[in-house]
């Protein structure tokens, strides 16, 4: 807005108690090329946020999926594997297998994740696979321009269903981590959001704890984002936030969908 | 001297994808080689820590093999004809991420569900791409079990000397089949990985990155050089072929594998006739062997190509040769193996006139 002045820093005055914010030194440098808005760069900070707390920088190794994130390595300053559509999870499980003792995590949209891939990503889990699966939902197909995904809401207008998601051909919105839930071998499955500073800051402590259930071998666990996306739902980001608030996560309900020895 | 067996192909090659050092084998039961993963499930944990995991499917197979070759561990992944179509995509991923790994297929008649019998009818698969984009596999072709332990080694070895994913292209012939073998000794995991892999960022040094994604047209058009490069040192360096009686030859018989086998059989039943034939084995079909047929073919009346499909390498036998000797095809298909009575038969018919 044109009330902003911009102030010229002087380095040398910078010192780091009057820091209040400053970015993960696991995030690399190279600008984000998420559209304005998007949950997507969001996710990414929180979650090399977590990386740099945990210090575990040399003992992660992240799969990024075929979808808007699928340039995640060059973000996230850590060894990575880019995955074919969909096989994250299968990609994750061998590297996981092959060394045990190091994290892993997949990041994958829900195309990725819950149509493509979903077979890939229900045998992971009914494995208990010890890794962390980042989801975004997002409710679209980001990457190719907007069309259904399996997660579209029901009567929601995408590029493949321009009178909206009819249930009666289209079939209901996947509900991923409710099913994932009742596989005996999932440990933790909890359903985030990112679209105000309350739930940023909740959603970061659940991919905290993801990891550290990883650390103590618990077995597979799953942080969804209901994420949004601006440019393909035809909205400014503030009102895609309103939407996740007001739709999204009436159907998406927010919170732990299971805990450890809980519901 | 190695320990001595009577082994079935595909247990022998199992044996020798533990004796080889192998880290993970991913994998889907499929006949004719669901002996593998059975062979490894009991065997390969308890002998060397080896991961065995049977995957939920061959598209997952092959991209737990993409994972597990990312991280610098010696993997691999067996399966047959229609398990190895579903795995195309992923084998394309491995290439264009330059991983080292094993992809074994024992072969069966297609197309379609086709049939559990033995068959030669996805070289062109094997040899030609199979996935999308330019690229290749270092291609080996067992002929007998002994070779089924053989190719295991120098597939690995081949694979990870180029960077290139390798694979070993038998049948249901070589992997149900019991012969005598000779096994190489153990060899241990390894405990070191290649700088590119995926083991975690060290602190001193940039982080890796698996991927074949390029979106630059202009990196990617270097990336396809650097790849053609790797392929043209391969077709320099690692062809593979056995000859045998070429030196008084007028007639060549030749095919890959199983064929070959039979075209061996059927040069002895030709020479006991008194006719002089000789005999061309490819052991590589990728790199393909074009120089020693472009070589014989001059001095030879002509060649005959002895496949269990429709005439697939016979297309590489032609090209290599062109105008320089004529070359027939005996072919069987669907599962059905021809014998070799019938392939001397049919030399006699198309290159003496013998009706
Ligand atoms: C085998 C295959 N099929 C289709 C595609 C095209 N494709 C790329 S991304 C994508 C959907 C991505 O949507 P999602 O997983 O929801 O991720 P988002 O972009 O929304 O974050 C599709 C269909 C592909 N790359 N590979
Ligand atoms: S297209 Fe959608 S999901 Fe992709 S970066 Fe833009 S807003 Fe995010
Ligand atoms: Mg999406």
């Amino acid at each position: 807005m044109s009330n902003l002045v911009e102030v010229p820093v002087n380095p040398e005055v910078v010192q780091d108690q009057f820091v209040v914010y400053k970015k993960p030194k696991t995030l690399t440098d190279k600008p984000l090329h998420y559209c304005p808005g998007c949950a997507h760069g969001v996710v990414h900070k929180l979650l090399m946020e977590v990386v740099d707390e945990m210090d575990i920088q040399d003992k992660i190794i992240g799969v990024a999926p075929v979808g808007c994130s699928v340039f995640a390595y060059d973000y996230m300053n850590i060894d990575m594997q880019e995955a074919a559509h969909g096989r994250a999870c299968a990609v994750g499980t061998a590297i996981k297998r092959m060394m045990p003792d190091k994290f892993v995590f997949t990041y994958q949209g829900d195309g990725d994740l819950a149509a493509i891939g979903i077979a890939e990503t229900i045998h992971a889990a009914n494995r208990g696979e010890n890794m962390l699966v980042v989801f975004i939902n997002n409710a679209v197909y980001g990457m190719t321009s907007g069309q259904m995904a399996p997660t579209t809401l029901p009567d929601m207008v995408t590029t493949t269903t321009p009178f909206g998601r009819d249930v009666k051909t289209m079939g209901y919105p996947l509900r991923m981590s409710e099913l994932l839930a009742q596989l005996p071998a999932t440990y933790y499955i909890t359903r985030q959001s990112v679209h105000n500073a309350v739930s940023v800051r909740k959603a970061k402590k659940a991919l905290r704890q993801a990891l550290e259930y990883q650390k103590e071998g618990k077995g597979f666990c799953m942080v969804e984002f209901v994420g949004n996306c601006p440019s393909n739902w035809r909205m400014t980001p503030l009102e895609s936030q309103k939407f996740v608030e007001e739709k999204m996560t009436q159907y998406y309900v927010v919170g732990d969908v299971k805990v450890p020895g809980g519901k | 001297m190695g320990e001595i067996r009577l082994m079935k192909g595909n247990e022998a090659l199992a044996e020798a994808l533990i004796r080889v050092g192998c880290d993970g084998y991913f994998g889907y039961p499929i006949t004719p080689q669901s002996e593998v993963i059975e062979y490894l499930s009991k065997e390969a944990t308890n002998r060397t820590g080896m991961v065995v995991l049977q995957a939920e499917s061959e598209v997952s197979s092959i991209n737990m093999l993409y994972g597990a070759a990312g991280t610098g561990r010696r993997v691999v992944t067996t399966s047959s004809s229609p398990g190895i179509s579903l795995m195309q995509e992923g084998i394309s991923y491995i290439a264009g991420a330059e991983l080292p790994c094993l992809v074994v297929n024992v072969m069966r008649g297609g197309p379609g569900l086709g049939t559990i019998q033995p068959s030669q009818s996805d070289y062109f698969q094997a040899t030609k791409g199979g996935g999308h984009g330019d690229y290749h596999l270092i291609v080996l072709t067992p002929y007998n079990v002994q070779e089924m332990v053989d190719f295991v080694k120098l597939g690995f070895e081949l694979s990870e000397k180029y960077r290139v994913p390798a694979m070993v292209l038998a049948d249901g012939a070589m992997g149900q089949m019991m012969e005598k073998v000779e096994l190489f000794d153990q060899i241990p995991r390894r405990t070191e990985f290649p700088e590119w892999a995926t083991t975690g960022k060290p602190h001193d040094k940039e982080r890796r990155i698996v991927t074949s994604l390029f979106i630059e047209p202009e990196v990617m058009e270097q990336v396809n050089l650097r790849l053609q490069a790797k392929y043209r040192q391969i077709e320099a360096e690692e062809t593979r072929f056995q000859t045998m009686n070429l030196e008084d030859a007028e007639y060549v018989f030749t095919g890959f594998g199983l064929g070959s086998r039979i075209a061996m059989k059927a040069m002895e039943l030709a020479r006991e006739k008194g006719y002089k034939v000789g005999l061309i084995r490819p052991q590589t079909v990728y790199p393909f062997p074009y120089a020693i047929y472009r070589e014989t073919a001059p001095k030879i009346k002509g060649i005959l190509d002895i496949e269990m499909n429709s005439g697939q390498m016979v297309e590489d036998v032609r090209l290599a040769v062109g105008d320089k000797t004529r070359v027939e095809f005996y072919g069987r298909m669907g599962g059905m193996i021809a014998d070799p009575e019938s392939v001397l038969k049919h030399f006699e018919k198309v290159y003496l006139g013998v009706e």
